[in-house]
C-alpha cells in the first residue's frame, strides 16, 4: 500500500430505480411489468488522501459527492471498486473502523431528539468507549471552542439550527475521530455560524491531523478549508489538485481595476494604446470613477505597471475570479468539452458513461418482467 | 497505512478496540444508552401513560366477554369466570412486557434516513432498540402493575393455584418469551427493508399473534385442531405459556419441556435474525441509505 490514509481505486455506484410513466394507465402496467433504469451515482473514481490533509469535493447537486462519502464512511456498498481508509474497508463497517470515524450530515441529525444534548454526549461516551477524564477534558475543551454552555442542558428539539449544528460537531468529534466526512457541514447557517464552524474544523484538522473531506455549496468553506479539491460532475472525477491550480486553469485571468483620481477622460482608444501588443484585446470595461481590464495572470504585472504609469490613478485593485465563477466554469467546459470530443472522436473510444452524463440522462431502461 | 496512534495531548490517542468483543463495553454501553432511553421515556411520560392505559382496554374488553360467555356457575375449557378474569389480567401484565413496537417504526427509520446514524455507531442497532424496549417496559410497568391488581380486584379474580414457587417459574418463562417475540417481531420489522409500506404485513402479524398467543383467549378454549396448531406456532411460547406457569396451571416437568420448546424457538429466531439481517444492511446499503 501507498502509505495514504483514504485511498479509492475505480469505486463506482449504480442506484437501481423504479421508473414509470405518468397517469393510471402506466401505474397499472408497472404492476405487472415492472420497469427499472440504472442510475450511475459514481462512475469509477480514483484518489488518495495523506493523513492531515483537508479535501474539498465540489459539485452540482446530483454529482456523486454525498453517494462517495457515504460509500466512504461505510453506509452503501459500491457497484464495483475499492476503497480503504486507515486500511479498513469501510462497507464491511469493522467496528474498530466505525470507531475511529465520523460523518457529519448537515441535513441529518445523530442528536437524541428529545433529551437534553449532554445526555447525547454521554451516550456517545458509553458507544465509543470514552474514559470518564477523556470525556471531561474533549468535552470541555469542545464547550470552549464552540460555546456550548448554554445548550448543553436543553433537549435537541429546541435548539436553532446553527446551534444544533454546533452541537452535532461537538458530539460527533468527542472520539477524536481520525478522519472527518463533512457533508454540507454548513447548510442553511448564517454567515457567522459558517464562519465559526469553518474555523472550528480547521483548528480541529490541526489539533489532531485528521484526515477531512467535505462537500459544501458554499465556496467560502471550499476556500477556507480546503488547499486541494476533487471536483467531480456526473460521478465522473474532472479534477484533483490544490485549488489554486484549479483557478489558474480555468480562470487565468486576473481582473485590474483601476479608480481615476479626477474623472475618467480616458477614451477607450486611449486605453487600447496604453495597453498595446496582444493585451490591446483585452476585455476592458468602463466603471464609474474608471476602467476594468481582465488579463492573462502572466501579464498582470506588465499591464498594472503600464496603467499606473499612463493614468492619473488613485487607487488598483488585482483580483482572481470569484471561486464560484470558477466552478461554474468548469462545470460548463467539461460538458462541452465532452459533446464536442463525442463529435469528434470515434464512439469507441469513449465510454458510453461519459457520453451519457454529459448529455444524456444517464443510464438505461432495462425491462423486468 | 495503519491508523495513527499518537499520545500527545493534541493528538489523537489510539481508539479504543472494538475489533475485539468485550463484556464490560457492552455493559457500560447498556448502562448509557438506558439512562438515554430513560430520559427519552420520561420525556415522554404523557404519551406513555396513555399507552398504559390503552392496553389495559383490551383485557376489559375480553374480560367482560368471557366472563359472560361462562357465566356465574360454569366454565369454558376449564376457565370459570373468575379465572378468566385472572388469565387476561396476567396476559395483559405479559403483552406489556413482551410486545415491541418497532415494527412500526422501522418503516419511518428507512424512508427517512434516520437508521444511517445507528448503522455509523460501532454497536449493534439492535442494542439500542433492546434498552429502549426495557426502559420503556420499566416506566410502563407503573401503570400496569397497579392496573393488573385492580383489575383482578374490580373483577374478583380466581388466585388458587398461583404460589410463590409458580411465579418464579413464570420468571424464566417471561424472559425468554420476551427474548423470542423481540427477535420475531424486529425480524418483521426489518421487511420494511424490501417494502416501502408495511403497515398491511404489520396488521396481519399482529391478527395472527394475538390469537395464536393467546390474547384472544386461553388455548385450552380453542377447538384442538386450533389448539394444536397454535402450540406448534412460537407465538404461545412467547405468552400463554408465561400466564399458564403464573396461574398453576403448568407445572412439573411441563414447565421445563416448556423452557426447552422456548429455547428451541430462540435458537431458531437468532438464527434467521442473523441471516435477515445481513440481507437487510446489504439491501439498505445497495439502494441508498
Amino acid at each position: 500500500m501507498s502509505g495514504a490514509a483514504v485511498e479509492v481505486e475505480q469505486l463506482r455506484k449504480t442506484y437501481v430505480v423504479p421508473e414509470r410513466d405518468a397517469g393510471i394507465k402506466a401505474a397499472m402496467t408497472s404492476l405487472v411489468r415492472r420497469r427499472t433504469r440504472s442510475v450511475a451515482a459514481v462512475q469509477e473514481i480514483s484518489f488518495a488522501v495523506q493523513s492531515g490533509e483537508v479535501v474539498g469535493f465540489l459539485g452540482p447537486n446530483g454529482a456523486g459527492k454525498t453517494t462517495t462519502l457515504k460509500m466512504l464512511s461505510g453506509l452503501l456498498h459500491p457497484t464495483s471498486g475499492r476503497a480503504e481508509v486507515f486500511g479498513f474497508t469501510p462497507w464491511r463497517r469493522d467496528r474498530d473502523y466505525l470507531g475511529r470515524m465520523a460523518l457529519i450530515m448537515g441535513q441529518r441529525s445523530q442528536l437524541q431528539w428529545d433529551i437534553p444534548v449532554v445526555d447525547s454526549y454521554r451516550l456517545n461516551k458509553a458507544v465509543f468507549q470514552i474514559s470518564d477524564a477523556d470525556f471531561a477534558a474533549r468535552l470541555d475543551e469542545l464547550t470552549d471552542l464552540l460555546e456550548l454552555s448554554d445548550l448543553l442542558r436543553k433537549p435537541a428539539r429546541n435548539l436553532s439550527l446553527g446551534e444544533r449544528m454546533k452541537c452535532e460537531f461537538a458530539g460527533s468529534l468527542l472520539h477524536r475521530p481520525q478522519v472527518l466526512f463533512l457533508d454540507e457541514p454548513t447548510i442553511g447557517l448564517d454567515v457567522a455560524m459558517q464562519r465559526r464552524i469553518r474555523s472550528f474544523v480547521a483548528e480541529y484538522n490541526r489539533r489532531t491531523g485528521a484526515v477531512v473531506m467535505l462537500t459544501s455549496h458554499y465556496m467560502a468553506d471550499v476556500e477556507a478549508l480546503c488547499k486541494r479539491v476533487i471536483v467531480i460532475h456526473h460521478g465522473t472525477l474532472l479534477f484533483d489538485g490544490p485549488l489554486a491550480e484549479l483557478v489558474r486553469t480555468v480562470a487565468p485571468d486576473k481582473t485590474i481595476t483601476v479608480q481615476l483620481s479626477e474623472g475618467n477622460t480616458a477614451s477607450r482608444a486611449d486605453l487600447a494604446a496604453l495597453l498595446g501588443g496582444s493585451v490591446a484585446e483585452a476585455p476592458v470595461e468602463e466603471t464609474d470613477t474608471g476602467w476594468r481590464v481582465k488579463v492573462p495572470a502572466a501579464d498582470t504585472p506588465a499591464v498594472a505597471a503600464r496603467l499606473l504609469t499612463g493614468l492619473p490613478v488613485a487607487d488598483v485593485t488585482i483580483e482572481d475570479e470569484p471561486i464560484e465563477a470558477v466552478i461554474e466554469k468548469v462545470f460548463a467546459v467539461t460538458a462541452q468539452e465532452l459533446v464536442q470530443a463525442s463529435a469528434q472522436i470515434p464512439s469507441a473510444q469513449i465510454s458510453s458513461a461519459q457520453i451519457s452524463s454529459a448529455q444524456i440522462p444517464s443510464g438505461q431502461t432495462q425491462g423486468q418482467p | 497505512m495503519t491508523a495513527p496512534s499518537r499520545t500527545s495531548l493534541d493528538g489523537l490517542e489510539p481508539a479504543p478496540d472494538f475489533s475485539r468483543f468485550s463484556w464490560r463495553a457492552l455493559r457500560q454501553y447498556y448502562r448509557g444508552e438506558f439512562a438515554a432511553s430513560i430520559a427519552v421515556n420520561v420525556a415522554y411520560r404523557g404519551s406513555v401513560g396513555i399507552w398504559v392505559v390503552t392496553s389495559v382496554i383490551q383485557p376489559i374488553v375480553m374480560i367482560v366477554v368471557w366472563r359472560t360467555v361462562a357465566g356465574p356457575t360454569g366454565t369454558v375449557g376449564g376457565y370459570t369466570a373468575s379465572r378468566f378474569v385472572t388469565y387476561f389480567a396476567i396476559m395483559m401484565l405479559v403483552n406489556h412486557l413482551t410486545f415491541i413496537w418497532l415494527m412500526w417504526e422501522f418503516e419511518w427509520r428507512v424512508r427517512e434516513g434516520t437508521f444511517s446514524p445507528l448503522l455509523l455507531r460501532p454497536i449493534h442497532p439492535i442494542h439500542k432498540d433492546i434498552s429502549d424496549n426495557v426502559a420503556y417496559k420499566v416506566i410502563g410497568l407503573i401503570g400496569i402493575l397497579p392496573a393488573m391488581v385492580i383489575l383482578i380486584l374490580a373483577f374478583h379474580g380466581d388466585l388458587s393455584g398461583m404460589d410463590p414457587l409458580q411465579l418464579i417459574a413464570a420468571v424464566p418463562a417471561l424472559v425468554g418469551g420476551a427474548v423470542l417475540r423481540f427477535m420475531i417481531e424486529w425480524v418483521l420489522a426489518l421487511s420494511a427493508f424490501w417494502m416501502t409500506k408495511t403497515t398491511a404485513l404489520n396488521n396481519f402479524y399482529m391478527s395472527v399473534q394475538t390469537f395464536l398467543s393467546g390474547g384472544f383467549a386461553p388455548l385450552s378454549v380453542f377447538p384442538p385442531l386450533i389448539a394444536a396448531i397454535a402450540n406448534w406456532s412460537p407465538f404461545p411460547w412467547t405468552q400463554a405459556f408465561v400466564a399458564n406457569v403464573a396461574m398453576g396451571r403448568t407445572t412439573g416437568v411441563h414447565i421445563l419441556s416448556g423452557y426447552g420448546v422456548q429455547a428451541i424457538w430462540i435458537a431458531a429466531a437468532f438464527g434467521l435474525l442473523r441471516l435477515v439481517w445481513s440481507r437487510a444492511v446489504r439491501r439498505y446499503s445497495a439502494v441508498g441509505a
